[in-house]
């Protein structure tokens, strides 16, 4: 078990946002009619990152009323969580695992990197950048060791750390600069290291076709509800398929993709609203550098974006990323110019 | 020389993330295909192809999976009935269902929708362990894309079925992975199991029939049904067939997930496809074969046992969730296990009075015994309390933390005593053998 209670300092008046209690609003339409306590856990969540990263008393009692729930069930369920953080935590807060699977690959050297530039467990850098803990294991054993760091861009996971790469990566958070979320070797995501030793090439693996469902008195034909994919269609599977990875390819616009910054200083894709230093790193590693290339995508390149780096769907259109990047680089060309 | 699972009989084919997650490239790689057929053949025939597949739950306890559906009432009364995905993912050295929700969300869908349909539920709930937070949007991404394509919502797929799937998350708390703790969350409390009868398939969430499977358990489903239960039946010994989703991590020069036929043997796998042991297999110290909980095996047994319910079970150790946690001779293996020891500490609801004071307790002693700062006789205490806390609690967390010591001591006693000695005769207490260089 483990010991929270609030903090000591609150702050003086905190009320939840509007955005907030939309977004809580949206939750409690998920269960049943006379159920909405269900939606705590996901409230209390969104209370987190609206508050800055930690929840404080008043916080609580805004959801109890909410929630049509006495404030002590509020309490008890926030401190029985520990992803709730009771006090307040640094702009780059970083949930370090040290279980076992961790331990064995090295965390301990991990640890070392944050006493010495952050301080001991549970403790917030003097500049309020950095604050850490360590944590239980957080499943992704097999990219150990690993940690999670929350910031105003997401939470994301850094997988296969070492002292070295982990601790570039802090000096870049604190200095505002890009780092990439995931494996930090050459790893793609659980595959063995130097490539993938099974699911080679592009599938489907299927041998023989799946028509007919089996095990039933009569010969029923499997159907695809609105109609099948065209790959299933005709008889070459792997024909057909082979067919679309490079299409996809081909339709990659040349200006979304650089090999690098081939154009000079790449833009500094921070200064668009929504885009902090993870999302930088993210589209950087994708070969995305400047304000232009953002400023040309349409609809189709958005959707496409949103899952390469991994961002929640409708982000770029909510923060209209696009219409910010046409703005920015008028300006920048305007500046050469 | 033991047969490999060739990629044809892969069910999870896009475990790495190397192509597209979204619909249509689901869709080719055979998500979806038959869905509606599979529906109109009834409630019984999918409990009863699911029963014959020989399925056993993937998430640590191996029961049967169409057996625990059939449990379910048959006829829907005034209570509705609800399927609950345990996707709360936290037993250490576990991380397959992270790939499959971020990389095959439609088998996950699309198994919610057949396995609600075969215990007639109109509603499913995916709970998600609050840190993935990326696979809970990117699946989220995936239902909405579901729904869009009238695969779920009303009249699902064109069956007639309704069927609604809704994401759920926690925050942080490892006993939400067993099933009635769950539940008590996603209905707004402390995650603390109930107390059993009545068991969730007479009242479960909401005081509702209920039935809660892991992830890799539900998205198995379709693709087993589509290709048959003889298909999955050809892999694996009796008693255990069919593929699983294997962790491999620790020592190992490769760490990896791999989906392989169950009865492979440990070293196969290993060798295989994680590239082997560090320094080699003779470099190997102990095997955590099934997740944290499952009791530690030595080199001796690993060379020859397969990885399967029943052989691991012969061992006194067991399949758990597959996640293989390697440890090579320079391991501090009685360290390791007190680290295991502290998480259950950490992790006790703190709902029984034996787990809660208990897993304080073993930690504190475990500890001790990492300095060597004990008593000979402390070891046979120590395993007399673990005795006492395995089996006096509500759920299976006292167990839990109590196997890794009854392990360690049983294959691993005479390290422990060497500890004391050396500590009491002022020499190192852990000297590392045969240190390898070639880890790098």
């Amino acid at each position: 078990m483990s010991m929270r209670r609030l903090a000591i300092s609150q702050p003086e008046n905190f009320k939840l946002s509007a955005s907030a209690k939309k977004k809580i609003a949206t939750w409690v339409k998920k269960y049943p009619k006379d159920r909405q306590r269900s939606a705590l856990i996901p409230a209390l969540w969104i209370a987190q990152k609206d508050a800055g990263g930690w929840i404080p008393e008043a916080a609580l009692r805004e959801l109890g009323d909410m929630l049509g729930m006495a404030y002590i069930r509020v309490y008890e369920v926030v401190t029985f969580y520990t992803m709730f953080n009771m006090e307040p935590v640094g702009e780059h807060h970083i949930q370090l695992c040290g279980t076992t699977p961790c331990w064995l690959r090295g965390s301990d050297d991990l640890i070392a990197v944050l006493e010495r530039r952050v301080g001991p467990r549970g403790s917030v850098s003097d500049d309020g950048k950095l604050s850490w803990v360590e944590v239980e294991c957080l499943g992704a054993c097999a990219n150990a060791p690993m940690a999670q760091i929350s910031n105003d861009t997401g939470d994301s996971y850094y997988e296969d750390l070492t002292a070295e790469n982990f601790e570039a990566m802090l000096d870049n958070l604190v200095s505002g600069k890009s780092v990439y979320s995931g494996p930090q070797n050459t790893r793609h995501t659980s595959e063995p290291e130097g490539g993938n030793l099974t699911l080679k090439g592009e599938g489907p693996y299927v041998e023989d076709k799946l028509v007919y469902l089996p095990n039933t008195e009569k010969k029923i034909k499997m159907s695809v509800h609105g109609g099948a994919p065209k790959a299933k269609r005709k008889p070459a599977v792997k024909k057909s398929v082979a067919k679309v990875k490079p299409a996809a390819k081909a339709s990659k616009p040349k200006v979304i993709y650089t090999d690098g910054p081939t154009d000079g200083k790449p833009d500094d894709l921070k200064k668009i609203k929504g885009i902090g230093p993870k999302f930088e790193g993210d589209l950087n590693g994708k070969g995305i550098y400047y304000f232009r290339q953002i400023g040309a995508w349409k609809a189709a390149d958005v959707k496409m974006v949103e899952a390469l780096i991994d961002s929640i769907p409708g982000r770029i259109k909510r923060d209209e990323w696009v219409k910010q990047a046409k703005t920015l680089s008028k300006k920048t060309s305007g500046a050469k110019a | 020389m033991v047969q490999l699972l060739e990629d044809k009989d892969r069910i999870f084919t896009n475990l790495y993330g190397l192509q597209d997650w979204r619909l249509e490239a689901a869709k080719k790689r055979g998500a979806w295909l038959g869905t509606k057929e599979m529906i109109e053949q009834g409630h019984d025939w999918v409990v009863n192809q699911t029963k014959a597949s020989g399925l056993r739950g993937r998430g640590g306890a191996g029961f049967p999976t169409g057996l625990k559906w059939s449990f379910m009432p048959k006829e829907v009364g005034k209570r509705p009935h609800y399927l609950v995905v345990n996707a709360d993912e936290s037993e250490p050295g576990t991380c397959k269902d992270r790939e499959m929700m971020r990389h095959d969300p439609h088998l996950l869908i699309e198994g919610c929708l057949v396995a609600s349909f075969a215990m007639r539920a109109h509603a499913a709930y995916i709970y998600l362990r609050g840190e993935y937070i990326l696979e809970r949007h990117r699946l989220q991404a995936a239902i909405d894309e579901a729904y869009a394509a009238g695969l779920v919502g009303k009249n699902a797929c064109g069956s007639g079925w309704d069927f609604d799937v809704y994401v759920h998350h926690g925050a942080g708390a490892y006993i939400c992975g067993e099933e009635t703790a769950l539940l008590e969350s996603l209905e707004g409390k402390k995650g603390q199991p109930r107390l059993k009868p009545p068991f969730p398939a007479n009242a479960g969430l909401y005081g509702c029939p209920t039935t809660v499977n892991n992830v890799e358990s539900i998205a198995v489903v379709p693709t087993i049904l589509r290709r048959g239960a003889e298909w999955f039946t050809s892999f694996g010994r009796d008693n255990n067939k069919g593929t699983k989703v294997f962790s491999i991590s620790g020592h190992v020069n490769k760490p990896c997930n791999v989906e392989e036929a169950l009865s492979i043997p440990m070293k196969t796998l290993i060798d295989e496809y994680a590239g082997g042991v560090r320094g080699g297999w003779d470099n190997l110290k102990c095997v955590i074969p099934g997740g944290s909980s499952v009791p530690l095996l030595p080199k001796e047994i690993c060379d020859t046992v397969l990885m399967d319910f029943d052989a691991l079970r012969e061992h006194q150790s067991g399949l758990g969730t597959a996640a293989v946690i390697v440890m090579d001779k320079s391991t501090d293996v009685v360290k390791a296990i007190a680290r295991l020891a502290y998480f259950y500490k950490h992790e006790s609801c703190g709902q029984c009075t034996p787990c809660r004071e208990g897993t304080g307790w073993m930690w504190r002693v475990m500890e001790r015994m990492v300095r060597g700062e004990a008593e000979t006789s402390e070891i046979d205490m120590l395993l007399n309390v673990t005795k006492q806390v395995e089996g006096h609690t509500i759920c299976a967390l006292g167990d839990a933390a109590a196997w890794p010591i009854q392990g360690l001591i049983r294959h691993f006693r005479h390290e422990i005593e060497d500890r004391i000695d050396n500590y009491r005769a002022g020499k190192p207490v852990f000297v590392p053998q045969n240190f390898v260089e070639a880890a790098e």
